[in-house]
């Protein structure tokens, strides 16, 4: 089996994997990361979102063997220890999640849109998130927090 | 305590958020127990076959495989169904067996066939393509017509596709009253089939332990405790003290996750022949044809109303679909949950509803969010918006002049249900400020120099919710009651654990509970810890569904923090040498009445816990109390949704421009946390209206089985909503409360398909299917361009 090695969230890591192995089943399986969660199977709901080298992409759409020797960042990464980052820390202010389940991708997805379009406005915001699939808030709240992260981020 | 309070009526910030927004959350998939191994579930491609053979000798020795099961090895119990309904005539509905793992026939595509158990997921997965099924198609009924008019049958011992047929109300007298009407209004509805899609697939985690005999099941459920006896006592015969359910964290559920699968009997039964745990999770498009679908009738329904347009009598006939087996809660959904809502906010003395229950070759329908409820307020608000164009009035009039007066309350209606409380007035006159009804017509006649048609749609409704009194659903075919219950355990250094049969998956209960505790005994949110979804810890609970963890968990809550306070309230007076009569309990504080004698609630506890001196006949140590709460009576959520659209005629897109919803939930604990649930109920209910609709072909294949097909609302087909709460205090429950889960999916879509109908009505289009997507508008257009033109 390919061995592969990558950078996730600050340590260097690596592991055997089979061809088929998706980058999501690497973090969940191998590395026990399960904050990025599978929503779906044709890349659509957005829930497995992290961070490579710094864009956000949806996890289960690449193999592991793809990521090898890039930086990855997830869920688990983004907070600063105790600290929230402040995309994390305006979904909480603001009512972002309920269930909790799409938030991890949400969340990643959100900071890349504010770090490439710190003035996205409201309709470009919910244009950024057609990719992620929530069923409880109506997107309501997490637009609001997004614009709060705008100012904060 | 914080600056603006942690008790009732406080927007807190959810407790629970911290773990979920680090990626701590944790949920079944998350889950990975010492030696795990793991199954796929083969399904059947066939909407309705016989199965002839299953050759698993090529899967059973493919690598990393441990064993494969099929229906024939699997003899267990069938799936139950929770509720009986009977016919008008008398006769117990049909209830056909539903096995687990299909025996002798499939009868739904997605129908679990055989199951594959092996080292990692993709062994299972590649060994399932191994299995060789001769599988002998059968014609298929997916359209309920058609099964009532002598199409194949799903289940031949019953030798009927009905399951049942059953009325409320006086046929003859509803008849008398509409020979005699000035005016009658009539209307035919489809409900469309939707698929509830909580983000998180199913999952479960079977496993068993040799050392003592306890089986334990994980799984993704809204009732933990009801899927212990569901699946204990009818399906694998484990008694209660031997099996132990967990329902974690779980992401969504919707009514979704009430029900009991075949998946969760799969691996539990499984795992001690494996002799390892066994993890199961569904995939998305697993998810689609194996999930319980919802909603799904049609329906033909008139109302017959005097000169001046008031409401005489209502007649209505539905079909209902139940799909291939009846899932647990599936038969109460089209008439307890439906034909009793049916005088919604409106004085209709007189109601008779006739609904026929439907077998077809297409996965079980079942409650989703609102359940049944929807259904009705769909129905009556859009037939009634009709009846003000036929009697010429507006929207707004036909309603005042026929919704249930503020002083009328207690309401009986004609259809079983007596409301307590609600002022339907108020949520009106509330919604048509926020909506800025008024400037309606500048916004229209803005639209129309663009060249876009704008429409407002009305929707006032009410629902029954905080489901249910026991007396009254074991009357009506309920084999269990629906009370919740609670546990109040006060540690010894004053910290409490609260046990609830409540569960939360989504709806922040960590938080709205913990906010009636610290209001109660005076603690700070980090003293209380809010415990559920473990039949290990909790003692008993009937779940989360329809609206209920507060109305019912919560009062279970409130009761057993009476019985703390009154046990505290002994045990003060005892150590402070006063008469019980005279403490007086507040802020956390016990206090002798007119002394400066105190002790904190803290000290309380550690002093029932280290009862040195305590006159043991009659005052037992520790502080630790169970309640159940059985309702009486149903609660009763109402309100007014007001939807404004534009619609682009060339295109037949259209754009939800505002939503405004004014509801009625009873007392807000937590008011972030109620307009987070409304603002997602009207996703789901837009969703239907404009987005979302489950299509099968005529030979039972589901054409909407992902999400390239089926339409999931996207934050780009959604506005900002304007949301708000008048208060009508429910005055059969202590904290007032009436349930705030469902509301939104129930009052909007009616208030946005009467929105696209008023936007085109001028254009000669008069009626519009749910979903009303680009192409049914567009083509709605298109057939009505002739007609206008001929006026």
């Amino acid at each position: 089996m390919p061995t592969v090695s990558m950078t996730v969230n600050g340590k260097q890591v690596s592991g055997e994997v089979e061809g088929r192995t998706l980058l999501v089943e690497f973090l969940r399986e191998n590395l026990r990361l399960t904050g990025t969660h599978v929503g779906c199977d044709t890349s659509q709901c957005g829930a497995c979102v992290v961070h490579i080298d710094g864009n956000s992409a949806k996890s289960c759409s690449m193999l592991a063997i793809q990521a090898n020797g890039t930086k990855v960042t997830t869920i688990e990464g983004l907070a600063n220890g105790d600290e929230l980052h402040p995309m994390q820390a305006a979904f909480k202010e603001h009512h972002g999640l309920q269930c909790g389940f799409c938030t991890p991708g949400m969340v990643m997805s959100a900071v890349d849109l504010v770090k490439k379009k710190p003035k996205a406005s409201e309709h470009e915001i919910r244009e950024w998130l057609e990719g992620n699939i929530c069923r409880c808030t109506g997107y309501h709240n997490i637009v609001k927090a997004i614009q709060h992260a705008q100012q904060t981020m | 305590m914080p600056e603006g309070g942690t008790g009732i009526g406080a927007a807190v910030k959810r407790v629970e958020d911290q773990r979920f927004l680090t990626g701590r959350g944790n949920y079944t998939d998350d889950l990975n127990r010492y030696g795990q191994t793991y199954a796929y579930i083969l399904r059947s491609p066939h909407a309705h076959a016989t199965i002839n053979r299953i050759d698993t000798a090529a899967a059973k020795s493919a690598p990393g495989v441990l064993a494969v099961f099929t229906g024939e090895d699997m003899e267990v119990g069938s799936l139950p169904c929770g509720w009986q309904v009977h016919s008008k005539d008398g006769t117990p509905m049909q209830e056909p067996g539903h096995p687990p793992l299909a025996r002798g026939k499939v009868r739904h595509v997605g129908d679990q066939v055989a199951v594959v158990i092996a080292e990692t997921y993709a062994q299972a997965k590649d060994a399932a393509e191994k299995i060789t099924v001769d599988y002998g198609p059968l014609p298929a009924v997916i359209n309920m017509n058609k099964a009532l008019a002598g199409g194949a049958l799903v289940h031949d011992e019953i030798g009927t596709n009905l399951c049942y047929d059953w009325e409320i109300g006086d046929e003859a007298e509803v008849d008398a009253v509409f020979a005699k009407a000035a005016h009658v209004t009539e209307i035919d509805i489809v409900n469309n089939r939707l698929i509830p899609n909580a983000m998180e697939p199913r999952a479960a985690v079977g496993e068993f332990d040799q050392a003592t005999g306890e089986y334990t099941l994980y799984t993704t459920s809204q009732n933990p405790h009801v899927i212990r006896l569901l699946m204990g006592a009818f399906v694998l015969s484990i008694p209660e003290h031997k099996l132990r359910v967990v329902a974690p964290d779980v992401g969504g559920g919707f009514g979704s996750k009430i029900y009991h699968y075949a998946e969760e009997a799969i691996v539990t039964w499984a795992a001690p022949k494996v002799g390892r745990p066994i993890k199961w999770t569904a995939e998305r498009s697993e998810s689609f044809i194996s999930d319980a679908h919802g909603r799904d009738h049609i329906t033909h329904a008139k109302m017959a109303m005097d000169a001046d347009g008031k409401f005489l009598a209502l007649k209505v006939a539905t079909k209902a679909n139940m799909g291939a087996y009846l899932s647990t809660f599936a038969p109460c959904v089209p008439t307890y949950l439906y034909a009793t809502l049916l005088a919604g906010v409106y004085t209709t003395p007189i109601i008779h509803c006739n609904v026929k229950a439907v077998f077809t070759n297409t996965v079980p329908v079942d409650a989703y969010r609102g359940a049944g409820r929807p259904e009705a307020t769909y129905l009556l608000e859009r037939l009634v918006a009709k009846c003000a164009r036929e009697m010429g009035l507006s929207q707004v009039d036909i309603r005042r002049k026929n919704f249930i007066p503020s002083d009328a309350f207690p309401y009986q209606t004609p259809v079983a249900l007596q409301y307590d409380s609600g002022d339907y007035t108020a949520t009106l006159n509330a919604a048509l400020k926020a909506a800025d009804v008024d400037g309606f017509d500048a916004r229209r006649k803005a639209a129309e120099a663009r060249g876009k048609r704008r429409g407002l749609g009305f929707s006032t409704y009410l629902e029954a919710c905080g489901i249910a009194p026991s007396a009254v659903v074991g009357s009506l075919g309920a084999r269990a009651g629906l009370y919740e219950s609670a546990e109040v355990r006060v540690h010894p250094t004053g910290s409490v654990t609260v046990f609830t049969g409540s569960h939360s998956h989504g709806q922040g209960h960590e938080t709205t509970f913990a906010q009636l505790v610290s209001d109660r005994l005076g603690l700070p949110l980090e003293n209380i810890e809010i415990s559920h979804g473990d039949t290990n810890k909790v003692q008993f609970g009937m779940g989360t569904y329809g609206s209920r963890s507060l109305a019912v968990g919560g009062e279970a809550i409130v009761k057993a923090m009476n019985k703390v306070v009154t046990k505290a309230t002994k045990i003060a007076a005892h150590i402070m040498e006063a008469s019980e009569s005279d403490i007086e309990f507040k802020d956390g504080q016990f206090t002798v009445a007119g002394t400066d004698k105190s002790m904190a609630f803290g000290e309380v506890a550690l002093s029932a816990y280290v009862p040195h001196n305590f006159p043991h006949e009659e005052l037992e140590p520790g502080l630790d109390e169970t309640a159940f709460y059985d309702p009486l009576n149903f609660t009763y959520p109402g309100g007014c949704h007001i939807c404004e659209v534009e619609i682009d005629p060339d295109t037949g897109v259209t754009t939800v421009e505002r939503m405004t919803a004014v509801d009625d939930v009873g007392r807000v604990i937590n008011p972030m946390i109620v307009a987070g649930q409304i603002h997602g109920g009207i996703a789901q209910g837009i969703g239907q209206a404009l987005l979302e609709g489950c299509v099968y072909d005529d030979n039972g294949q589901l054409l909407t089985g992902s999400y390239m097909d089926y339409t999931m609302p996207r934050a780009d087909n959604l506005p900002s909503f304007t949301v708000g709460t008048e208060v009508t205090l429910c005055t059969h429950n202590s904290l007032g409360v009436k349930g705030c889960g469902e509301v939104g999916a129930i009052g909007s879509p009616p208030a946005v398909i009467n929105a696209v109908v008023d936007a085109l009505w001028d254009l000669g289009v008069h009626d519009m299917p749910m979903p009303a997507t680009p192409q049914t508008v567009w083509a709605a257009i298109q057939a009505a361009r002739p007609a206008a033109a001929a006026e």
